[in-house]
């Protein structure tokens, strides 16, 4: 290959990063900070693993911000007001949401409809869904919240890898082997590559269209249960516009909005790096929360650019003489 | 590969394939007959029904009618993939691969070699390595696909589909974009799998090509079967003749009566016009009130000539004159705004725009030539459109209709309309009288007389000779994206015509007789 893997310009992008804000704030270049990072983004980081599987698949998903406050609000009313064991409560969730992921890759494939339009509705539904569950937030008192909350490794240093951190990390690593290492994965990128030529090719695109749009709200669900732990409540309104921040996290992670090309890796580094930025307002005190969204939005910009670039650059195949022997 | 077949027993046989799309009957009575181990080219201009007929082959369309025979068992796939399972593997002009996974993932998508759950990545670049090095190709297995040159993409498909276990390689135009070098390696590899057994139709307008690899020839035309030869045994004229459909003992002069040559006003004039690998210089008058056919087979640079002529490609050398002034052509813009005007031979994706009215349509090109700073006011566009709907006998006459209702005689009339609003000087009309049905025929053909005699200079592509015959008062020939003969008066008719495009070249030397 020839030039930089956006993957590596991301990683350079956050070491980079990191190094500047540990100049300025040393405090910064911590396991606490790193942990607690790992623990604020943890929902993001889990429901950035679904949306780089349908983002590499030429889709998107712009219901996981809802499923995630669905989930939330569902949790809490079956463990408060329906006396639902909590473990109980996250399996029936978790269906709900595979099952919702289905019909919506179903109406996709089926109806041919475009992804944006179909997640949308699924957008809607789901938060309105929400909403006629509860409007108020319900605080959630059962003892595997505190428990859970209570529990953590201790890093060198102070730090604390929370349960929740953990349980992110995990996905990310499961899901890059799902992606990089599986027969699915490839089905994956076959299908961002373009589905007529896969399906061209024995890829069975309806299924997988389905599959990928059930993992990713399935991994909504459990970034709803983790945002549960987090915040040991429901909310309604929680989680709004998380949908964004999961492809912004991915496309600078390196993934082509357009599918066919990406890692899970890259995204949970971009995950990393707009958790940074948020942690450097943090410590800066000064500057409103809101200057993540514009550097976000700077570095969502410079990516996309960085991206249409080394495409424009692909484009032009170089012409490597087919080694003959005939 | 199981190809235990008795040798006298085709591998493929076609029998009386019929295909209709609405009106048009794209296919008629077709048969096609493939034998184990033989390299078969398909031939016919276009829209003689080759791609259809792969196509109904391979299952991507239904038939209407007939059978398909593989090995002696009838099969009738539904889809491409259907057909691949059943052994027919088709390669297209364009790749039908994924440039974005690697060329491993390429050849083993969806049969990956697994342990357990994962793919076996070593074990996969290993036999991709050894699958590709029996097609010569040493590369790099893991990088994108999408890296490599068409030729190697080519090379990658065709190998795919001989390991799935393919007995019927249909390969569609291969060559088309290929260089000589590659060209050589892919015939190479095109013999080795027809030493193999492998039946393999190849479809190509290439016509040296055909005469260097095939052993048999399959020629269609309108949709309908011409002919079936040994390669050897077909003098390129004979072939020729096939394709385009005339026999020389039968150059009737149904050209109108010649009009007197007085010495015409030149309109347009290009010297050593022309594009490096796009057409080769050359030198064209038009004159006013002149008609100038381009004669030639599929891919001999006659469209390519026009869209030079008309600004729609740019040329890198030689001289544009317009009315004896330098001009130079450098868009579709320019082109219009010194008079010219161009009918597409797509009309359906470059001509009409099929949603508009037919009064939208033909106010189009005018509206776009004087600006938007001075639009046509609607009694203007009735006006005009109320004009050439009479003028040109568009049926129905309502200028309102959405022009995607007219049937294919009438939208050209349409097209043509749209340019005689802008009062052009020359008008260039790529394949006039494709897809429109007999009596509209002759009625362009009595349209594009009367335009010429009105004082319009006409450039008009065509492979129907007999047309080209009838209407022009000089004729160039092109072969090879080269003009290699220009015909003018007496010296215009058919034989002349197809003895000029099978001249020379590399005949068979066998093929003398004519």
């Amino acid at each position: 290959m020839k030039g930089l893997p956006p993957v590596l310009i991301t990683a350079i992008v956050l070491v980079a990063g990191f190094a500047l804000c540990a100049m300025q704030f040393p405090n910064i270049a911590s396991t606490r900070v790193v942990g607690n990072l790992l623990t604020d983004n943890a929902f993001l980081g889990i429901v950035a693993v679904g949306m780089t599987f349908v983002i590499i698949s030429g889709g998107i998903d712009l219901s996981v911000g809802s499923v995630i406050g669905f989930t939330t609000v569902f949790v809490a009313l079956a463990i408060e007001r329906w006396s639902v064991p909590p473990l109980v409560a996250f399996v029936a969730i978790l269906a709900l949401s595979v099952a919702f992921g289905a019909a919506m890759g179903a109406i996709i494939h089926v109806f041919d409809l475009p992804p944006f339009i179909v997640t949308l509705a699924g957008m809607f539904l789901a938060r309105g869904a929400s909403f006629l569950l509860s409007t108020e937030s319900v605080p959630i008192a059962a003892p595997v919240y505190s428990t859970v909350s209570d529990f953590a490794l201790r890093m060198p240093g102070g730090g604390r890898l929370t349960a929740i951190a953990i349980i992110m990390i995990a996905i990310v690593i499961g899901g890059a082997m799902l992606l990089h290492l599986t027969r699915f994965g490839a089905n994956v990128y076959a299908l961002g590559g373009s589905r007529t030529t896969a399906s061209l090719m024995g890829v069975a695109v309806g299924k997988m269209t389905i599959k990928i749009y059930m993992l990713s709200s399935l991994l909504a669900g459990i970034a709803g249960i983790v945002f549960s732990f987090y915040t040991s409540a429901g909310y309604s309104l929680s989680a709004v516009g998380v949908e964004l921040d999961s492809i912004a996290a991915v496309v600078i992670g390196g993934t082509l909005l357009t599918g066919g090309q990406g890692s899970v890796i890259g995204t949970f580094l971009g995950v990393l790096i707009q958790g940074l930025i948020q942690t450097y307002i943090n410590f800066d005190g000064t500057l409103s929360s809101w200057w993540t969204k514009i550097a976000t939005g700077v570095l969502l910009f410079a990516f996309i650019a960085l991206q249409q670039g080394l495409v424009a650059l692909a484009r032009r195949p170089v012409r490597k003489s087919a080694g003959a022997t005939t | 590969m199981e190809n235990s077949l008795d040798p006298a027993l085709p591998l493929l046989e076609v029998r009386g394939i019929s295909k209709s799309f609405g009106a048009v009957r794209a296919l008629q009575e077709v048969d096609f007959t493939l034998r184990a181990g033989e390299i078969h080219a398909l031939l016919g201009e276009n829209g003689a029904g080759k791609s259809t007929l792969i196509k109904v082959v391979t299952g991507v369309f239904p038939r209407d009618a007939g059978t398909v025979r593989l090995g002696g068992e009838e099969v009738a796939p539904r889809s491409a993939k259907a057909a691949l399972q059943a052994g027919i593997a088709t390669v297209y002009q364009e790749v039908n691969l994924l440039p974005n996974l690697s060329v491993a993932q390429n050849l083993f998508l969806d049969r990956q070699p697994m342990r357990f759950a994962i793919v076996r990545e070593g074990e996969m670049r290993r036999r991709a390595k050894a699958l590709l090095a029996d097609f010569g190709l040493d590369i790099d297995v893991a990088a994108p696909l999408g890296n490599y040159s068409v030729a190697v993409q080519h090379v990658t498909a065709i190998a795919r589909a001989v390991d799935l276990s393919a007995r019927v390689l249909i390969l569609d135009e291969p060559t088309a974009s290929l260089d000589r070098h590659e060209v050589e390696i892919l015939f190479g590899i095109m013999r080795k799998l027809a030493g193999r057994g492998i039946g393999i139709v190849f479809v190509s307008h290439f016509l040296d090509q055909v005469y260097e690899i095939s052993d048999r020839i399959t020629v269609l035309r309108n949709g309908r079967l011409v002919g079936e030869r040994e390669t050897v045994s077909l003098p390129r004229l004979e072939l020729i003749r096939m394709m385009l459909g005339r026999e020389l003992a039968e150059t009737t002069s149904a050209r109108a009566a010649t009009r007197e040559h007085q010495a015409r006003e030149v309109c347009a004039s290009f010297e050593s016009y022309g594009k490096a690998g796009y057409v080769a210089p050359f030198n064209l008058e038009l004159r006013h009130g002149e008609v100038v056919g381009l004669a030639g087979l599929l891919g001999s640079g006659r469209t390519e000539t026009a869209r030079l002529v008309f600004g729609a490609e740019r040329a890198d050398r030689g001289q544009a004159r317009v009315g004896g002034a330098p001009v130079r052509l450098q868009s579709p813009r320019d082109g219009v705004r010194h008079g010219f005007g161009y009918c597409p031979e797509e009309r359906k994706t470059d001509g009409i725009v099929a949603e508009l009215s037919v009064r939208e349509n033909i106010v189009l090109a005018l509206q776009a030539k004087r600006g938007l700073h001075r639009p046509l006011s609607r009694r203007e566009q009735d006006e005009i459109a109320r004009r050439y709907v009479k003028m040109l006998d568009i049926r129905p006459p309502d200028p309102e209709r959405p022009v995607g209702l007219l049937s294919g005689g009438n939208q050209q009339k349409v097209l043509l309309a749209r340019w005689l609003a802008t009062s052009p000087r020359l008008l260039v009309l790529d394949e006039p009288t494709r897809g429109i049905d007999v009596g509209a025929h002759a009625e362009i053909i009595r349209l594009i007389r009367e335009l010429c005699d009105n004082g319009l200079s006409l450039l008009v592509i065509s492979s129907e000779l007999d047309e080209i015959v009838t209407y022009s008062d000089r004729v160039v020939v092109l072969r090879d994206r080269a003009h290699i003969e220009e015909l003018a008066g007496e010296a215009i008719d058919v034989g002349n015509i197809l003895v000029a495009i099978a001249a020379d070249g590399a005949a068979p030397a066998h093929g003398a007789h004519a």
